[in-house]
């Protein structure tokens, strides 16, 4: 699904990511765990096609295909979602109203017509119960005056609503108390299937316990030190980024 | 040439007749341009008016020819030459189309991103409409629904004519003939416009619309307008259409007078869209405009406008709160982009007990465009206990575009209460990517970002009007970043 080789990323002359590769296949759980400043935000951003980034070398195929190219929103028509680790207000803007426009803004983009309502009614229904999401939350302005935890459960509401191929999860976990948390991996894991894909950006282990991963990769400096399964989350909760920064020297 | 008919022949007669009078079409033409007593005599002439309206046009021009266009405004723009300008040619004519093929294409296209239908495309464009019967029984029925609840709708020169003491009684008192430089210049030579009349106590059942009246040949450069809302009645009103008007006419002003006697209360709604040039800032028109309205004791007056269109726009409904316990608001949205000006906001005049006022001004500015609010609260003396609430919210896209606010805020009694909130934002690249990442394009991005910052306003539009006014965002804020 994902493939990316020998990736170098820099931001105002500044290198960010320094030959970074990784391949996801359908129906896998990926977790990027690494410390503050490691580039995993930016990794994802990346993906998504912010375009402030400067990719230098190396290259991301979606499907076979390279994506370099590609506008943010046609990786988004493509299946990519980005789950902000900061998602951004947009006064007057409601949550129903913005996932509807981008439900029928992919649709267009693939020759379909809108959503009937109908069926649009139907669909903000059953997964606002799915992340336990009061219907009042939706009549609200995108993000404004969210808490922390509003803001991550309503990011996977839009996730949810748009069922993409390709779902990078930056920080999801923080500022979610153990209740949401509980819920948000709920609906993720319900997500799930052999067609699709997670990437897990995350600190703590604690996420994983819920959304457990295929594979756990470690992002230090720029780049994929180590990778393994599950009980590398484990390992790196128990030891900390120490051990794998001695390791490395 | 063919047969000579007992038709052409009457025809003749009549232009041979006004051929030795003052004012044929032709000699008007010769006389066209310049403004002096004669013309606005002949103004008056023409539309068959009573002296007491010639004389109350000749006190205008009076007015007028000692005054100078002012220079307050933070607009700048080459001054239109007054003494070139045909002050009394009959409203223009648009040139009769025969099919839509014949339309400018990118007019077409907005229409269709506007969902205007098709017949009314066609009325739009000025192409001879060949299925009129809908359009007809509409007007035929709206006419009569009106007319069994004494409700007088119709242009402002049939007015004079059928209803002159209504109209002498009110016109020119809520905006004086010595007002200002353009109401002056209006009040001597408009050529028409709507006139009103809600009876006592009658709600009028339907969104009274310039779009509907019928006998409307076009908006004409000088356009007066009057509405009276006797005790106790409510009206709403629709002026202007969100299609894009090309009209050659450079200086546009038109002159809104509103009077709400006790109890009753009157909406009015505008969209304004006139040509604002093009990208690099030529052509387009001059908008100024002089809009008021008086409120007797509880009476209520909104004003609610969208204005997207104009090269220079200078524009202030105003409300003189004189009754007690009446209510003044005022609601804006002002898109500016290119190389557009408008300097807008409104003035109300706290003069009654407990009068309340409420500004809602969203100002968006793209390109190279200035946007400024000027808006002046005054609490009178006798005004106890006066509220007013004011916020006024720029929104700006790109570092190239202006945004200025001017509140004016003059208290003469100690019990008022004035509160002024006013925002600045720009549309931000994290935004922006945040709709992005979602599917949404750019463009698609920037027009829902606008519609939530103006929110506020554009659910105070009539629902049908509400919808057109927000694609008539989108389309005039397209182009604006990338
Ligand atoms: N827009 C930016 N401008 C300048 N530096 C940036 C920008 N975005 C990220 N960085 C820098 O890149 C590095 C990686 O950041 P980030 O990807 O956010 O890390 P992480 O998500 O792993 O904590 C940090 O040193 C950060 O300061
Ligand atoms: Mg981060």
């Amino acid at each position: 699904m994902l493939k990316i080789e020998n990736l170098h990323a820099s931001i105002e002359n500044k290198s960010i990511l320094k030959g970074l590769s990784l391949e996801v296949k359908a129906g896998e759980v990926h977790a990027i765990m690494g410390p503050n400043g490691a580039g995993k935000s930016t990794l994802a951003n990346i993906i998504a096609g912010k375009d402030e980034y400067e990719v230098t070398e190396g290259n991301i195929q979606l499907n076979g295909e390279d994506i370099g190219e590609l506008a943010p929103e046609e990786r988004a028509h493509n299946g990519v979602f980005l789950s902000f680790q900061y998602p951004v207000e947009i006064p007057g803007v409601s949550v129903t109203n913005f996932i509807k426009t981008a439900i029928n803004e992919t649709r267009k983009a693939k020759g379909l017509e809108d959503m009937p309502a109908k069926d649009m009614l139907k669909m903000i229904r059953e997964k606002s119960e799915l992340l336990e999401i009061d219907r009042k939350f939706l009549s609200r302005s995108l993000n404004e005056g969210f808490s922390g935890g509003e803001k991550k459960r309503n990011e996977i509401f839009q996730m949810a609503m748009l069922e993409p191929k390709l779902a990078i999860l930056d920080e999801t976990d923080s500022g979610l108390d153990i209740d949401a948390l509980r819920i948000v991996a709920n609906g993720v894991n319900k997500l799930k299937s052999k067609d699709n894909a997670v990437i897990v950006i995350t600190h703590y282990q604690r996420l994983l316990d819920y959304i457990v991963p295929d594979f756990v990769h470690v992002l230090y400096d720029g780049k994929i030190v180590k990778s393994g399964d599950a009980s590398l989350a484990l390992e790196l909760e128990a030891k900390g980024y120490d051990w794998i920064k001695q390791e490395l020297v | 040439m063919s047969k000579y008919t007992e038709e052409q022949l009457e025809q003749e007669l009549k232009t041979q007749e006004y051929k030795y009078g003052f004012y044929t079409d032709i000699e008007s033409e010769t006389f066209a341009k310049g403004l002096n007593e004669d013309v606005v005599r002949a103004i008056s002439k023409k539309k068959n008016e009573p002296q007491w309206m010639t004389d109350w046009r000749l006190d205008a021009f009076r007015v007028w020819e000692k005054m100078e266009e002012p220079e307050w405004a933070n607009v700048h723009y080459e001054k239109p030459k007054f003494q070139d300008i045909a002050y009394y040619s009959a409203p223009k004519e648009k040139p009769k189309l025969n099919s839509l093929d014949e339309v400018d294409p990118e007019l077409l296209d907005t229409f269709k991103r506007l969902g205007i239908s098709l017949d009314e495309q066609k009325k739009l464009a000025n192409v001879a409409v060949d299925i009129v019967i809908d359009s007809v029984s509409v007007a035929t029925t709206f006419k009569k629904t009106l007319g069994e609840k004494g409700i007088i709708f119709m242009p402002i020169s049939e007015a004079i004519q059928e209803h002159p003491e209504l109209v002498r009684k009110y016109l020119g008192t809520i905006v004086p003939t010595t007002d200002n430089f353009y109401a002056a210049l209006n009040s001597a030579v408009f050529s028409d416009g709507s006139f009103c009349y809600i009876p006592k106590g009658v709600r009028c059942p339907m969104e009274l619309s310039t779009y509907f009246r019928i006998n409307e040949g076009g908006t004409g450069q000088f356009e007066r307008t009057l509405v009276v809302a006797d005790k106790g009645s409510y009206v709403s009103y629709l002026e202007g259409c969100t299609a894009p008007s090309r009209d050659e006419n450079q200086l546009h002003a038109a002159v809104v007078e509103l009077v709400a006697m006790d109890d009753a209360e009157i909406k009015y709604s505008t969209v304004q869209n006139w040509y604002p040039g093009n990208k690099e800032g030529k052509g387009g028109v001059y908008n100024f405009v002089t809009k008021r309205g008086l409120c007797e004791n509880n009476a209520k007056i909104s004003w609610t406008q969208v204005e997207t269109g104009s090269a220079v726009t200078w524009k202030y409904p105003s409300c003189i709160l004189k009754g007690n316990n009446s209510v003044g608001e005022f609601y804006s949205i002002a898109v500016t982009n290119n190389y557009q000006q408008a300097d807008t906001g409104t003035k109300m005049i706290h003069l009654g007990k407990n009068t309340k006022s409420t500004i809602i001004s969203k100002g968006i500015s793209a390109g190279k465009s200035q946007n400024s609010y000027r808006g002046l609260v005054q609490i009178g003396a006798r005004a106890e206990n006066a509220r007013n609430f004011s916020q006024c919210d720029s929104l700006l896209m790109g570092n190239l575009c202006g945004a200025h606010t001017f509140p004016y805020i003059e208290v003469k009694n100690k019990t008022a209460q004035v509160e002024h909130e006013a925002t600045t934002s720009k549309i931000g690249e994290e935004q922006l990517f945040y709709c992005n990442q979602r599917g949404i394009d750019t463009e698609k991005a920037i027009a829902l970002i606008v519609n939530g910052f103006s929110k506020d306003v554009l659910n105070k539009l009539p629902m049908e009007f509400a919808v057109e006014a927000q694609k008539l965002l989108e389309i005039s804020l397209e182009g604006s970043v990338g």
